[in-house]
């Protein structure tokens, strides 16, 4: 068993959206979520839009300062009171941003947004060794040396999403967070970018946390797979086990939702469970389990308790009064 | 011109179209030659990546690209049996008021901000050939009845909403009510679920193919998922670089995939029974400007030799009406 190199303890993320009535109201954006990551995983983490799973992902890497619990990583609190991260702390800790059109600088070059990390962090010390350091990362990602000198204006949207890996890399970090990293782009261009993710992750023992809404990828890319929904977790499980026994209602609605190509994969969908309902806004969640009001099998006590998390084994867990009832503990991190 | 008969079906034929944009540089040559053909009550599927004419074949049919910004050098798209290229304008909105409706992709920027569902959907009533000359109070009752028929319920309230105070999937379900308010013929559908998320693109689908099949309309749907091709259509035609590469019958094209565009797309979507993920078409889309002057997927095909290179590919009946245009089948 390798070891955990990053742990999330309930970790809640709450925004002030003005006053009513004199008090403050929030959107619970995270609440109460709790995910232990090995190193050398790959974690996804998929939700529909506003689920929170970007908020997860912006809160672990110190885009916001969580409104409670703990973000661990390799030990360390990350979001100690009164005090910054350290350098060492980024260091170690990367994110690749859904839309690459944004996120790389269109008035640099290549050459200027891959030195940029480089000199924050004081890896290269002079020119020359920087120059060899950015041919290296273009490499790295199968894009050829020339593109150094042109601007991401100019090249194809897969290939700016290959740069701002390759901007991650640079700092030789242990773990990565993926937001959504091909959902702007075609699925063939999508496959490449997934091989040589893949394919790194392998050579420099990377941790990735992927954070998508397409389960289909999931399955065959993620060591364990959670399920968010409303800014709560719903279902965590090893990859196979999730596929193969999908527990929880909205987890079994979400499988057999998606679009798929052959016959196989149309026998793997659960049956029973159609689609119905729409997500409901996070700020008026709905009280009891937030997903009562589409789920097929709602009971009373849906209505009006919050279900825990149980534990189905040591690697699979759900919120649902289905299982609750079964057996109940005090929720703590689901672990694989 | 071909002589429409009811009893062949054809609705809509698309024979050998070009479509060239005007741009600075010159004429950028999008559509290159694209065969269709939509019988009808018949459901077909345009699949393609994002850049290969899927969106701007569509809109043709329908003329509403500005007419300032491109040329069609060849080509004609037959409705039935009239030529919509020779049409005037007064034709047109003929055809675009009665016979033809189309869904676009985001359906927050198709509805307009500043006006109630209701008097959106009263425009549609009121300018099409059915509802002119009705009193507002039959149109109302249309508007109701379709937004009924759309599984919306408690239609009278939603009729006063503004497009914002819907949710995404409503949106989208108000542009189909939209489009099967009067009775049309065709419906095109650009993509409706891509903008949704998977349970309520699931919702949205289901919806239009069912009020799709109750009232015998085709179909033409535009979308870059073989998935969702597969769930919704009757045939699918698979789309590169302003060419239709392969046409079948849905079944007949996952069971028998010959083109090796097609090919290397099934093998890029990643698959609910696992297996991992293939490595994708190595390279991009041609550049429109200067586009390879023999079939314009050689430069990305593994398969290509000389000919390739040289000449545009015959297309070839592979048996079953299942057509391919690559030199290697």
């Amino acid at each position: 068993m390798s070891d955990t190199i990053l742990s999330i303890q309930n970790l809640k993320q709450y925004f002030n959206i003005g006053k009513k009535d004199g008090k403050p109201v929030y959107v619970k954006a995270v609440d109460d979520v709790s995910i232990d990551i090995r190193q050398g995983e790959v974690i996804g983490l998929v939700g529909e839009s506003g689920s929170g799973k970007s908020t997860i992902a912006y809160s672990v890497i110190g885009m916001y300062e969580p409104s409670g619990g703990r973000i661990l990583f390799q030990g360390q609190d990350l979001n100690l009171k009164g005090q910054k991260r350290t350098l060492a702390m980024k260091k170690d800790m990367q994110i690749v941003f859904q839309d690459p059109g944004s996120s790389l600088n269109s008035h640099q070059t290549i050459k200027e947004i891959l030195e940029l990390p480089l000199k924050v962090h004081k890896i290269c010390r002079t020119k020359t060794e920087r120059e060899q350091r950015v041919r290296e990362l273009l490499d790295m990602v199968e894009l050829p040396e020339n593109y150094m000198f042109k601007t991401p204006d100019s090249i194809g949207g897969g290939e700016k999403q290959m740069v701002a890996i390759a901007r991650a890399l640079a700092t030789e970090p242990k773990f990565i967070i993926l937001d959504e990293p091909t959902s702007a782009l075609d699925v063939s261009i999508q496959a490449k970018i997934i091989s040589m993710l893949l394919k790194l992750q392998k050579e420099k023992n990377l941790t990735y946390l992927f954070i998508t809404h397409d389960l289909s990828l999931m399955r065959n890319i993620a060591t364990s797979v959670g399920i968010l929904y409303l800014g709560k977790l719903a279902e965590v499980a090893r990859t196979e086990e999730f596929f193969h026994r999908p527990e929880h209602p909205y987890t079994q609605m979400l499988i057999s939702s998606l679009p798929v190509i052959s016959d196989e994969e149309e026998l793997l969908k659960p049956q029973k469970v159609k689609s119905t309902g729409e997500i409901p806004s996070p700020v008026n969640i709905p009280p009891g389990c937030s997903f009562h009001l589409r789920c097929p099998y709602v009971m009373d006590i849906c209505k009006a308790e919050d279900p825990l998390m149980s534990y189905l084994d040591e690697t699979h867990c759900l919120r649902c009064h289905l299982y609750s009832l079964k057996n109940s503990q005090e929720p703590e991190a689901c672990g694989q | 011109m071909r002589d429409y008969h009811e009893a062949d079906k054809t609705i809509l034929e698309i024979i050998n179209l070009k479509l060239w944009y005007k741009v600075y540089k010159g004429y950028s040559k999008v559509l290159d030659g694209v065969n269709l053909t939509v019988r009808k009550g018949e459901k077909v599927g345009i699949v393609g990546e994002a850049g290969c004419g899927k969106t701007t074949t569509v809109k043709s049919i329908l003329g509403i690209i500005p007419e300032k910004r491109y040329v069609i050098p060849e080509g004609q798209i037959v409705y039935k049996g009239r030529d919509v290229l020779e049409m005037s304008e007064r034709e047109l909105n003929g055809i675009r008021s009665g016979e033809i409706s189309m869904i676009y992709q985001e359906p927050a920027a198709a509805l307009n901000p500043v006006f109630t569902i209701g008097q959106q959907m009263i425009d549609v009533v009121r300018y099409s050939s059915q509802g002119k000359g009705k009193s507002k109070k039959e149109q109302k009752e249309m508007v109701l009845r379709a937004i009924n028929d759309v599984f919306i319920p408690d239609a009278e309230r939603i009729f006063g909403f503004y497009p914002s105070q819907l949710s995404g999937g409503m949106k989208q379900r108000i542009c189909i009510a939209m489009a099967i308010m009067t009775q049309r013929d065709l419906m095109i559908a650009d993509e409706p679920g891509t903008a949704l998320d998977v349970t309520i693109q699931d919702q949205v689908h289901r919806t239009l193919n069912e009020l799709v099949e109750k009232r015998n309309m085709s179909l033409i749907m535009i979308t870059h998922s073989l998935g969702v091709a597969r769930e919704l259509t009757d045939s699918i035609n698979v789309m590169y670089a302003g060419n239709v590469v392969e046409s079948a019958k849905t079944k007949d094209m996952f069971k028998r995939t010959l083109h090796p565009y097609t090919i290397g797309l099934m093998a890029a979507v990643p698959r609910l029974s696992g297996g991992g993920i293939q490595s994708g078409i190595y390279g991009s889309i041609p550049d429109y400007l200067y586009p390879p002057q023999g079939c314009r997927f050689a430069p990305r095909c593994r398969r290509a030799t000389g000919e390739c290179r040289e000449q545009k590919p015959p297309v070839i009946d592979a048996g079953d009406g299942h057509l391919v245009a690559c030199w290697h089948i």
